[in-house]
């Protein structure tokens, strides 16, 4: 079964359906204990990293998901604000400690001399860097669907599998180990999205 | 690259007490033309690739079981981003559209009335699921004018002045319609859009009085960063599709081989 994690802190209705859609089993994940029924787990969010990462805690998915992603490796999919909370720090709302499993920290966007607007709304290229088994079937400088404010600036570039030109740069897909993160949201993103969803659903770490 | 971006806008309305929305369309926020099933056509749109949708309930009813309902079906098999407006009034109704399908949630009359409610909605969601919808009408001087309550308030204030405002008060996006111009298929207002989109730093979505494709290009010379339709997708024989190609043609980055 794969564990969509439900702590309030994002629209999970659409990452339900398009698993579903695709054949999956999914389910909400509303407690923490039931994380390690899962195979696969993906955390979705929308909002203010300092707010999701309280929730995270107080909820006690935090623990739930150090133990079941560091521990013992079950694959895990990020998804925007949900990529963001593998940093080991989130600037939004004050200086925050992520899940730390990304070494850096999200920082706001800052619009170069093109003066790009933020948040970054709208459908933009990516540029794939690394070859990963979640980007199979993905052509070169697919569009995929962003709508955020700030982005992951990883410390470690062996974890940056794909980049988006816009602003001071975007990290649009991170990855390590069982660990797959995308600042784009598959489950918007039309048939692209839901490629990367299906490959996720093949996923053998 | 960041494309622009065509977005259909489903305007609907619900008998008082009725429980299913049906698609319409309007003549300066008046006249309704009954169009029918959202959902078919959501399906249509999202088949033709549009890059989002915004649903709108014009009636202003308030967040509702209906529109629930209607979010839940149609986000069962359309895969793509969805906003939702009219008569969202509190944090509760971002959260309750949030959770049951909306990627954005677009407010208007409520940020008149209450201003703290875009700051909170951006703190507690994120600035970017905060569309601020605001509609303007030329005064007899030929300024903008910012209207609210579907059009039939004047608040006296200007367009600019309330864009610039609503930015600072932590909007993620601007939805500015053109009452004036609203399915008068004569084209957008384009030096409002111009006026708006040089004074936010936030991404412009401009709307009202497109009726050709060459509309949607005026549109994004004039800054737009997305320019949505209801008439102009409802009524024509005109896709989304068969109007990237003119859209590209002149110079625009937008998604054509998807």
């Amino acid at each position: 079964m794969i564990g969509v994690i439900d702590c309030g802190i994002s629209n999970i209705g659409s990452v339900l359906n398009a698993i579903e859609h695709l054949g999956g089993d999914v389910n909400r994940v509303v407690h923490p204990d039931e994380v390690f029924a899962c195979k696969k787990l993906v955390l979705p969010g929308v909002g203010s990293f300092a707010d999701a990462m309280k929730k995270l805690e107080e909820t006690g998915f935090s623990l739930a998901l150090q133990k079941a992603v560091v521990s013992d490796r079950v694959p895990i999919l990020g998804i925007c604000l949900g990529m963001q909370l593998m940093a080991s720090e989130g600037k939004e709302g004050g200086e925050t400690l992520g899940l730390g499993w990304f070494p850096g920290a999200v920082k706001r966007l800052i619009p170069s001399d093109h003066g790009e607007r933020v948040p970054h709304v709208g459908w933009n290229q990516i540029r794939i860097l690394l070859s990963h088994p979640l980007l199979d079937g993905i052509p070169k400088e697919a569009d995929f669907y962003f709508v955020h404010s700030y982005t992951l600036k990883a410390k470690d570039s062996a974890v940056v599998v794909a980049t988006c030109d816009y602003c001071d740069g975007v990290t649009a897909v991170a990855a390590k180990d069982n660990i797959f993160a995308t600042q784009f949201h598959p489950e918007k993103s039309q048939d692209h999205g839901l490629k990367i969803l299906e490959n996720f659903l093949d996923w053998k770490v | 690259m960041l494309k622009r971006r065509l977005i259909p806008k489903l305007q609907l309305t619900r008998a008082a007490g009725g429980d299913v929305y049906q698609l319409v369309t309007t003549i300066d926020f008046g006249l309704r033309i009954k169009i029918g099933d959202p959902v078919s056509q959501a399906k249509i749109y999202q088949a033709q690739n549009a890059d989002e949708l915004i649903f709108l309930d014009i009636d202003s009813q308030g967040v509702n079981e209906a529109m629930v309902e209607l979010l839940k079906k149609t986000t069962e098999n359309i895969f793509m981003p969805i906003t939702v407006g009219g008569g969202v009034r509190s944090v509760n109704d971002f959260q309750n559209l949030l959770s049951n399908g909306a990627d954005k949630v677009a407010v208007n009359t409520a940020v008149y009335r209450t201003p703290s409610l875009v700051t909170e909605a951006s703190r507690v969601f994120g600035v970017q699921c905060v569309v601020v919808a605001i509609d303007f009408k030329r005064s007899s001087s030929g300024k903008c004018e910012v209207w609210v309550e579907g059009g039939r308030t004047s608040t006296g204030r200007f367009l600019k002045d309330y864009a610039r405002e609503v930015e600072q008060l932590g909007a993620g996006e601007l939805l500015i319609t053109s009452i004036d111009r609203d399915g008068s298929k004569s084209g957008l207002d384009i030096e409002a859009i111009t006026e708006v989109s040089e004074s936010v730093g936030i991404p412009v979505i401009a709307g009202g009085g497109c009726g050709v494709a060459k509309h949607f290009v005026e549109g994004f010379q004039a800054g737009a960063d997305a320019v949505t339709a209801g008439t102009f997708f409802c009524h024509q024989d005109q896709s989304p599709m068969q109007c990237r190609a003119h859209i590209k043609n002149a110079g625009f980055p937008i998604r054509m081989h998807i």
